[in-house]
């Protein structure tokens, strides 16, 4: 179907929620209190890496106002099983240590104990009455240190998997991963110029402005109440259920508005602590992380370091590459080094590709997914390596993309082959837009990179009601971080034939709607929207078999278009159509209550790709970075609320470019996080951008009613080596190191300069 | 539970009375931006809070035989918005409007930017320049010095148990002076100086006849930088006195390596900034105006 056919995909509406949000009204994680509630906080380690011999909390719990105090000990152990979290994968036993430590504090900020007191003030006074005897140990936070066989050792039973034959020692290597097609020594053999290099990058906060916070009600019959600003309250419902063993009927966990995740609120930190506590105080507790603890103890995105040897042909077609990641898992094993492995090369059709990735535990906390987790950190590597290539090939950086871009029946590195995508329609949007077109501007440099990422679908629910009055409520279980309910009520607008303000979404807790996996991996309005779909289309089917029953015909007579109830064809009779709120104000005497209903497991995301392009100057004696021009295009699939596509867009665009220029993690030499705060973890501010135009370049995904692809992920995955290659370009500087922060940035240009001097 | 004592000052011995009372646990609050900031990260518990904003000699600009004198809790955008103290000391002025953002602007005073005591306080090294003297009163009266002198460390100053700095003055300026400010930042806003930069001139025609030069957060306090202005002074400003200036500026550092910035990096950058706002302030005292940077 052509986009003109659509009334309402495409359109621009207010979102549902958009009143609330800009008059206050909209109630987020930490605005949600109950009566005798108490305060919980959390004690943690000041230890980057320390043996917990003892912890004494009889100071603590004898305090006045003091109600409750939990130790690893209030909590069950858990087995060592993989269980799928959003777009990671994480392990029971790893998860009730991570929430809680056990025998070993792993990271600085890692919780040891929590407190649930009257007040503020108390619960911080008992924190400082317990006593925890730690026995403190080498720590390691590099990555290449922590895979040195002299490393200090975080988990003693950690044998890397994935290597034959398995080694006999514990080491920090979590695991080895390897991708293979074609072969690689026989390309690079025939390749005609080689480019090889080394890339790290550091280790970044999603920086979410609301941090975490959660209100837990446990009562005397068993039930369980928990409000938390969450990617995914199943999911939170579930590993509570496992972490405490309590049924799932019997906890009722009910999303929040939400202050953007970006993958980091998909994994749970407090709401287990405060179901604990207010079980043993007998009193809702309610816990909030101020950004310090934020910074210290959730998210973030792993760094990581890569190696990168492409070789190709003269006349730009790539033969052979290969690509090694070495990734920061944080404490506990589990990072997304097999999607960055997977996502270095999926933009291009090559025929012989070796990728490896080594999954590496440091006296880190624990990552967790961030937009395109993992996909960010090889892009850098690849697509800045692309761009030297196109230097010394001396051709145009798209055109050089162009030759080896993958298109439908590209078999990728990891097995899959492409059905329809984009990427060819996008780098043409580039090479075509006005700001590829326009000659850069005397004292700028331009630079260009591409990033992809799978999308994903999995298990969704959805249901919808009609009224007495005909009016319609679409209820779903998929938080909304980006607009979400917006794109649902417009394709259940579109797919109903009524107005689109007839329709209102609704996002429901846990024990009023089926399953819903997590807001993540950009799948709610591919997936939940199938889900939302279909519960229209049951609904229909329902309404057709109620308009039957009014005009005494079968309901294959009927048919519904434009929002009513019609005969199908003349054979079946003459009768005025029946509209939806005629059909409502019926539906006592048809059958009662009009409802449609569906659950599915949704497979067929549509990948998307993306190619930004930016122009931008350098400050040669500071090493500051100026934007003066930036553009994104994106593979989008079919944009059915293009304000919201487009606001992806942009905020994924700003936060590579945050993460491309000043944000990192640093750490002391005693392992503690010396920047947790917004200070001095440098997220871009408002002044420091132009606006970020975008081009939305629609091919749609064949898997879905209305072409949908996840569009919220790739975005973040170009922009630093677009940077990278504009500051390449700018200076004669390859950076191959990030942040490329002023300091670097600026000691980088003198050094060459010195180099240049001594010639 | 420690109680927090509000007074409000009705005038300044008023002030240095609950001052005093307050046994080394009382705090001046103007603006609030860095007291409630640090009260609420824990780092600043006090027993009283003694607010001068309604004393109104400490939230006034007043004219002063040539020079000026700026009440101590005077919020940043009433000083941005007094035309005549903008022409005379656009440098001044501009440093103490960089402070925070809009928000902050209409709170936060140079005072507090003073008495915080940090060595990145963006007002001091234009102050330094701009050869400022700091008015203290206290139980034992009134006292001045120059500003250069006020911080003893990294949130340290030389006030004495009751002692409230009450204003700070502005000397008379001679005709062809002008002066300017620039810090570095690696973003454009809410961020704090890597290195700040304050230079003050006076010019004879094309020629330097008398500088002064404030560098802040390369030490632990704002250091006045006599050889870069020795340097410039006789000067037309050409690259080799620019240069010369640079390179005691760089000299005069003794910076920490810390998440900011780099030793190297601060130590280049003083130079750096040194030339460029030389520039500034030449071109200022020559009419021509800069305002965006
Ligand atoms: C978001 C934000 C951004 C900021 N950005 C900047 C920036 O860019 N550059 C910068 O330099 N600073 C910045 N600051 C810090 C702060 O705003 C400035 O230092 C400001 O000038 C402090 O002034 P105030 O009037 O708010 O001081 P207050 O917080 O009221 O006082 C600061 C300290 O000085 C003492 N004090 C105040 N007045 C007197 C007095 N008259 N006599 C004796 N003691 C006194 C107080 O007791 C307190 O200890 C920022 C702060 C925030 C919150």
């Amino acid at each position: 179907m052509s986009k003109a056919q659509y009334k309402w995909i495409g359109t621009r509406p207010d979102r549902p929620d958009g009143a609330d949000k800009v008059t206050g009204r909209a109630r987020f994680g930490a605005d949600f209190n109950l009566p005798g509630q108490l305060v919980g906080k959390v004690l943690r380690s000041p230890h980057a890496h320390a043996r917990i011999r003892s912890i004494d909390t009889s100071k603590a719990e004898a305090l006045p106002g003091v109600k409750a105090v939990v130790t690893a000990a209030d909590f069950p152990d858990q087995p060592n099983q993989i269980v799928p979290t959003g777009e990671m994968q994480v392990n029971l036993r790893d998860i009730t240590r991570n929430i809680m430590a056990r025998e070993k504090a792993l990271y600085e900020g890692h919780p040891v104990a929590a407190v649930a007191a009257v007040s503020d003030a108390i619960a911080k006074q008992a924190l400082a009455l317990i006593d925890v005897d730690y026995e403190v140990l080498p720590h390691v936070i590099d990555v290449a240190e922590a895979m040195k066989p002299d490393a200090p050792l975080l988990h003693e039973h950690l044998i890397t998997e994935g290597v034959n034959p398995p080694p006999t020692k514990a080491s920090n290597i979590a695991k080895r991963i390897e991708f293979k097609k074609g072969d690689a020594a026989e390309g690079f053999a025939q390749a005609e110029v080689v480019v090889e290099h080394d890339y790290t990058t550091q280790a970044v906060h999603q920086g979410y402005i609301e941090p975490h916070a959660a209100l837990a009600s446990a009562s005397e019959d068993g039930q369980v109440q928990v409000w938390s600003t969450t990617q995914g309250h199943f999911q939170v419902r579930g590993f509570c259920s496992r972490l405490l063993n309590i049924e799932t009927s019997q906890i009722r966990v009910t999303a929040t508005e939400i202050g953007g995740g970006f993958g980091g609120k998909t994994v749970v930190y407090l709401e287990p602590l405060a179901i604990r506590l207010s079980q043993k105080a007998g009193k809702p507790v309610k816990m909030v992380m101020s950004r310090e603890e934020v910074f210290r103890a959730s998210g973030p995105a792993p760094g990581g370091n890569v190696h990168v040897k492409i070789g190709a042909m003269r006349d730009g077609r790539i033969v052979a590459a290969e690509c090694r990641v070495d990734m920061q898992a944080g404490a506990f094993p589990g990072s997304p080094v097999g999607p960055a492995c997977m996502c270095s090369y999926a933009c291009y059709d090559i025929d012989n590709v070796h990728i490896v990735g080594f999954d590496v535990v440091s006296n880190r906390p624990k990552v967790a997914a961030y937009r395109a987790p993992g996909a960010p950190i090889s892009a850098w590597a690849v697509e800045s390596s692309l761009d030297i290539l196109a230097q010394r090939l001396n051709m145009d950086p798209i055109d050089l993309r162009l030759k080896n871009a993958a298109k439908k029946g590209t078999k990728t590195a990891y097995g899959v082959t492409f059905n329809t995508i984009g990427m060819v329609e996008t780098l043409e949007a580039i090479r075509d837009s006005e700001h590829y077109k326009a000659p850069v501007k005397p004292g700028y440099a331009r630079g260009v990179a591409a990033g992809f990422w799978f999308n994903v679908g999995a298990d969704s629910s959805a249901a919808a009601h009609v009224g007495e009055d005909g009016s319609v409520t679409v209820i779903s279980g998929n938080p909304d971080i980006g607009g979400s309910r917006a794109s649902l009520a417009l394709m259940a607008a579109e797919e109903l034939g009524v107005d689109y303000n007839k329709v209102r979404p609704v996002i429901a807790d846990t024990a009023s709607i089926g399953f819903n996996f997590v807001t993540g991996g950009s799948r709610v309005t591919f997936a939940t929207g199938l889900a939302v779909v279909n519960s229209v289309r049951d609904l229909i089917r329902e309404l057709k078999v109620r308009a039957a029953k009014i005009w005494n015909v079968d309901p294959d007579g009927v048919m519904w278009e434009n929002g009513m109830a019609k005969p199908a064809g003349s054979n079946v009779g003459e009768f005025e159509p029946l509209s939806l709120a005629q059909l409502a104000a019926q539906a006592g005497r048809t059958g009662g209550p009009i409802n449609g209903h569906a659950q599915l497991n949704v497979t067929g995301a549509g990948p998307g790709f993306g190619v930004h392009v930016v122009d931008l100057k350098v400050d040669h004696d500071t090493g500051i970075v100026g934007i003066g021009r930036y553009t994104a295009a994106q593979d989008v699939g079919t944009a059915i609320h293009p304000s919201y596509v487009e606001g992806q867009l942009q905020g994924g665009a700003v936060q590579g470019i945050g993460w491309a220029l000043n944000e990192e993690y640093i750490y002391n030499t005693k392992g503690r996080l010396e920047n947790p705060g917004f200070l001095d973890y440098r997220m871009p501010v408002a002044s420091d951008l132009p606006m970020i135009e975008t081009i939305l370049v629609e091919v749609p995904n064949p898997s879905h009613p209305y072409g949908v692809r996840g569009v919220g992920e790739v975005p973040i995955v170009p922009p630093t080596a677009a940077i990278g290659n504009a500051i390449a370009r700018a200076t004669g500087i390859r950076m191959t190191d990030l942040p490329m922060s002023p300091p670097k940035l600026s000691e980088a240009l003198d050094s060459a300069a010195l180099k240049i001097a001594a010639e | 539970m420690t109680e927090i004592q509000y007074k409000v000052a009705k005038n300044i011995k008023d002030a240095c009375i609950l001052m005093a009372a307050a046994d080394g646990k009382g705090r001046i609050l103007a603006g609030g931006t860095d007291l409630l900031v640090q009260m609420k990260a824990g780092t600043q518990a006090p027993g009283t809070i003694i607010d001068v904003k309604k004393i109104p000699e400490m939230v006034t600009i007043a004219k002063t035989k040539g020079g000026f004198r700026i009440g101590a809790a005077t919020p940043a955008a009433v000083i941005g918005e007094h035309e005549e103290l903008r022409k005379t000391w656009p440098g001044v002025v501009e440093a103490i409007n960089l402070i925070g953002s809009k928000q902050i602007q209409g709170r936060a005073s140079p005072g507090g930017n003073l008495c915080n005591a940090s060595p990145a306080a963006d007002s001091v090294p234009a102050l330094v320049a701009a050869g400022a003297t700091v008015n203290i009163q206290g139980p034992g009266g009134k006292r001045q010095v120059p500003v250069e002198q006020f911080c003893t460390g990294p949130g340290r100053t030389s006030l004495q148990k009751g002692e409230i700095v009450v204003s700070l003055s502005l000397p008379a300026r001679p005709k062809g002076s002008s002066d300017a400010y620039l810090r570095l930042i690696p973003r454009t806003e809410m961020d704090i100086a890597v290195v700040g930069c304050g230079v003050s001139l006076t010019m004879k025609g094309d020629t330097v006849v008398a500088a002064r030069v404030g560098l802040g957060a390369v030490a632990p306090t704002v250091l006045l930088v006599e050889d870069a202005a020795k340097a410039l002074v006789g000067s037309q400003l050409e690259d080799e006195a620019l240069e010369a200036a640079a390179k005691a500026c760089s000299a005069a550092c003794r910076p920490i390596d810390d998440k900011r910035g780099t030793i190297r990096y601060r130590t280049k950058i003083a130079g750096v900034l040194l030339k460029r706002a030389a520039a500034i302030a030449r071109d200022r005292a020559n009419g021509i105006s800069h305002t965006a940077h």
